[in-house]
């Protein structure tokens, strides 16, 4: 009995260093907050389009076919990053994807920055003041989000959208949902 | 000089959290309804910087939600009814202060648990006298008979000697 006192320092340290080497080593970042919106009809919005682009985003256009609906900005660094591969994507003619183009103090900039880089996108809207962004629950950019048919999200990527993502999660679980 | 240099120093350093986040233009006419605002403000964590309030915090989403939290008041909302309606967007991770459920049990319960269970164990050790132990105590097997009869005698002569 007394002898489990002292081994019971021992055992807790090595309780604690499994469980933070388990938090470690499952790569997940306590900085990303779970959606509650998962599982959920996408929030009711009608966005303007960009400056003589056409095609605006409403919540409508979801509905149909499963799509990806991607929160950027001209101002965003990791968006930037994540670019070449969404225009990989719709080369590939892999996915729909939708643009919201998240606080641009000046509704020209997004489009020049998607005249400069590329258009990856089907339907862009604006959102300057982060209403709809809100709605969707969004804390960052990029940030993407895997609707279905029914207009109900189902997944949300927090970050940029790589080959890795794409090929590992988002795109077995777009196959899945195109079924 | 070095020291006129530290003082400037020191109080720039404590005059810097003065400095608000919440800007004169956000902030509503009515007084009143301000300061319900600043005081649900205070009770949301800003998602981007996620360890200060919306209402402390410089980040361009934390402004928006500022003006939302006053966009609602001005619509008439309660103040609960304001929180929920960011809960429904960000979850209960938005509330600095977590609330009592089922998912949060361990959460609340947890610490003062472990401070009763402290506090138990910390009691019965103190109140334990250290001849008490039974595994330490020696064990004590009476006198045989020869045992006595050679301490008796030990006794007789000491004092019969002295």
């Amino acid at each position: 009995m007394r002898k489990l006192i002292f081994i019971a320092p021992t055992v807790m340290f090595v309780v604690l260093v499994g469980l933070f080497a388990a938090q470690l080593l499952s790569g997940r970042d306590p900085k990303t907050i779970p959606s509650v919106l998962i599982n959920r009809p996408v929030p009711d919005f009608a966005l303007e389009e960009l400056p003589g682009r056409g095609m605006p985003l409403r919540s409508s256009d979801l509905k149909g076919e499963v799509s990806l609906v991607n929160i950027f900005g001209s101002w965003c660094v990791a968006c930037a990053i994540e670019h070449p591969f969404l225009m990989q994507l719709k080369q590939q003619k892999a996915i729909p994807i939708h643009g919201i183009d998240w606080r641009e103090k000046n509704p020209m900039d997004g489009l020049r920055w998607l005249q400069k880089n590329g258009d990856p996108y089907t339907r862009v809207g604006l959102d300057p003041d982060s209403k709809v962004a809100i709605d969707f629950g969004v804390t960052g950019a990029p940030e993407t989000f895997v609707v279905d048919k029914n207009g109900v999200i189902r997944y949300k990527h927090i970050g940029p959208v790589t080959a890795e993502v794409w090929e590992q999660t988002l795109k077995p679980l777009v196959e899945e949902l195109r079924k | 000089m070095k020291r006129l240099a530290v003082l400037a120093l020191s109080a720039l350093m404590l005059s810097a959290p003065l400095a608000l986040a919440v800007q004169p233009d956000e902030m509503l006419k009515d007084p009143q309804m301000e300061q319900r605002a600043r005081d649900i403000s205070k009770h949301l964590r800003c998602v981007v910087c996620q360890n200060e309030s919306i209402d402390e915090s410089n980040a361009d989403l934390a402004r928006d939600l500022r003006l939302l939290v006053r966009d609602r008041l001005t619509k008439g909302d309660n103040n609960d009814q304001v929180m929920q309606y960011i809960v429904d967007r960000y979850g209960d991770y938005v509330l600095l202060r977590p609330p009592f459920k089922m998912t949060t049990l361990a959460l609340w319960a947890g610490p003062p648990l472990f401070a009763l269970l402290a506090l138990g164990l910390g009691w019965r050790l103190y109140r334990r006298p250290a001849g008490a132990r039974p595994d330490d105590a020696p064990t004590a097997t009476p006198l045989s008979a020869e045992e006595r009869k050679r301490l008796e005698k030990l006794l007789r002569t000491e004092e019969s000697g002295s």
